[in-house]
């Protein structure tokens, strides 16, 4: 039994989605996409792979929903408290001698990581000299990131990531709560910057003191992952920081003489 | 490697457990021929911590190298592999390893689905699906797609199983290859 878009399919979507849509996922890990496109498959009904593949090709409308559904969205608030943590007590006292802290989030999906270090920048005062720039190339998840409105629902988990990362305030005074739905107060996201940027496909746009690019490496296959990792380079100001999601690395790269990680978390600093 | 290239097919054993499976898993390690030339993959659902110390405590058990699978690694006869917690762990078809950190699956993330249907992509027939007690049915529809690549299926025998429920599921769900004891599955493994 084979699952219904196989691996010769799935080659011809990404063909389209790089010819006519300007996506280029063909560097993307191939179990994972095989995976995500046989459930948008399965979720969508099609009665074939060529009905599928013929309205990707025909309904850009659709080509949008294909980019929302095979990008993995999946993100939460102070995840990894130990990390935050990290960030709080070695990375801010660095970024605070700085007159003015710019911070990237590459690939910030929903935005939840975005909140939580701008929850960490003002309580350690420095929200108001930072700007924070949340790229992702979905421009769905990038809408919602802006918004500052998450489910009430995930707010315990995200309270006890907070606490369990070193947070010392009532969570719930970040936000508001109406119905089954909370906002972030709009001090937070003024201090935010919400742009369309493709890491496999864009260059750099600005230089930074710390980069965010937590669980978006592992989507992508070696030779790509080497090609974002001389991106982040190129876009970090000497003696500025990567963070990278728990189990990412940046040992096995071309860059990592240049760079030093800090304690145990997955924390680099540029040192030449 | 000379066994596994015998005929053609490279061999590996995916092992799927939930609550109960922990120290039938230990038992299984400690009994694995040191000289073991296939590769061990353990998916074990439990909480979303990310110290070492589950890999560690299955390091003393057994000489043969243990660790948890780290993206893009390629995937070696005789290590033992534990899947991280809080990631699906994949297998490519160019036999390495790759993370994802999707919705959870069946609630659980690591997932035993996802790991049985991916070695099933990569490996075919060479591979081993084992499943082992738990409260959930995760890794039922993955053994399915084992055997329907014509892999070789195997539950724990419910009635030596902690918790009955998933190694039921899959027997109530399909044909199963070899349902074993505790004490029969090192030895199934020893002689693949």
């Amino acid at each position: 039994m084979d699952t219904p878009v196989g691996e010769q399919e799935i080659k011809l979507l990404l063909n389209d989605m790089l010819e006519l849509y300007g996506f280029d996922f063909t560097d993307y890990a191939k179990a994972s996409l095989k995976r995500r496109i046989n459930r948008l498959f399965t979720l969508d009904r099609f009665p074939s792979f060529a009905e599928f593949r013929y309205h990707l090709r025909n309904d850009p409308d659709y080509s949008k929903r294909f980019v929302e559904q095979i990008t993995v969205n999946v993100t939460e608030m102070f995840r990894d408290p130990v990390f935050y943590q990290n960030l709080r007590e070695h990375v801010l006292p660095v970024l605070a001698t700085y007159p003015f802290i710019r911070i990237w989030h590459a690939g910030c999906s929903t935005g939840e990581e975005v909140f939580s270090m701008a929850i960490l920048l003002k309580e350690a005062n420095l929200l108001h000299k930072s700007l924070l720039y949340a790229t992702d190339l979905n421009p769905v998840v990038l809408q919602k990131a802006s918004t500052g409105i998450f489910p009430m629902s995930q707010m315990k988990q995200y309270s006890e990531n907070y606490i369990a990362g070193g947070g010392t305030e009532d969570f719930s005074r970040y936000y508001t709560a109406s119905y089954n739905m909370v906002k972030f107060d709009e001090e937070l996201s003024s201090r935010m910057v919400f742009s369309t940027h493709n890491l496999v496909s864009e260059s750099s746009f600005n230089q930074f003191q710390l980069i965010m690019c937590r669980n978006v490496l592992i989507y992508f296959e070696k030779e790509l992952q080497g090609r974002v990792f001389a991106l982040f380079d190129d876009s970090l100001e000497n003696l500025g920081f990567l963070a990278l999601g728990s189990k990412e690395t940046l040992k096995l790269s071309p860059i990592i003489s240049k760079y030093r990680q800090e304690g145990k978390e997955k924390i680099w600093r540029k040192i030449h | 490697m000379a066994q596994n290239s015998l005929n053609g097919v490279q061999k590996i054993v995916v092992i799927g457990g939930s609550a109960g499976s922990l120290h039938v898993i230990l038992h299984i390690l400690a009994r694995l021929r040191a000289d073991l030339n296939i590769p061990i993959v353990i998916i074990l659902h439990r909480k979303n911590d990310s110290d070492s110390s589950l890999s560690q405590l299955m390091a003393f058990r057994t000489d043969l190298p243990v660790k948890e699978a780290d993206d893009k690694e390629a995937i070696l006869p005789g290590n033992v592999y534990l899947a991280p917690a809080d990631y699906h762990l994949l297998i490519e078809t160019d036999k390495n390893f790759s993370l994802d950190d999707s919705e959870k699956i069946n609630f659980s993330r690591p997932s035993i689905d996802v790991t049985f249907e991916t070695a099933a992509e990569a490996y075919g027939e060479g591979v081993t699906g084992i499943l082992l007690s738990g409260a959930n049915a995760d890794g039922v529809e993955g053994l399915s797609i084992i055997k329907a690549h014509k892999g070789t299926i195997v539950v724990q025998d419910p009635s030596t199983a902690q918790v009955p429920y998933m190694p039921q599921q899959a027997i109530d769900a399909m044909p199963i290859d070899h349902t074993l004891t505790v004490e029969q599955i090192p030895d199934f493994i020893n002689q693949l």
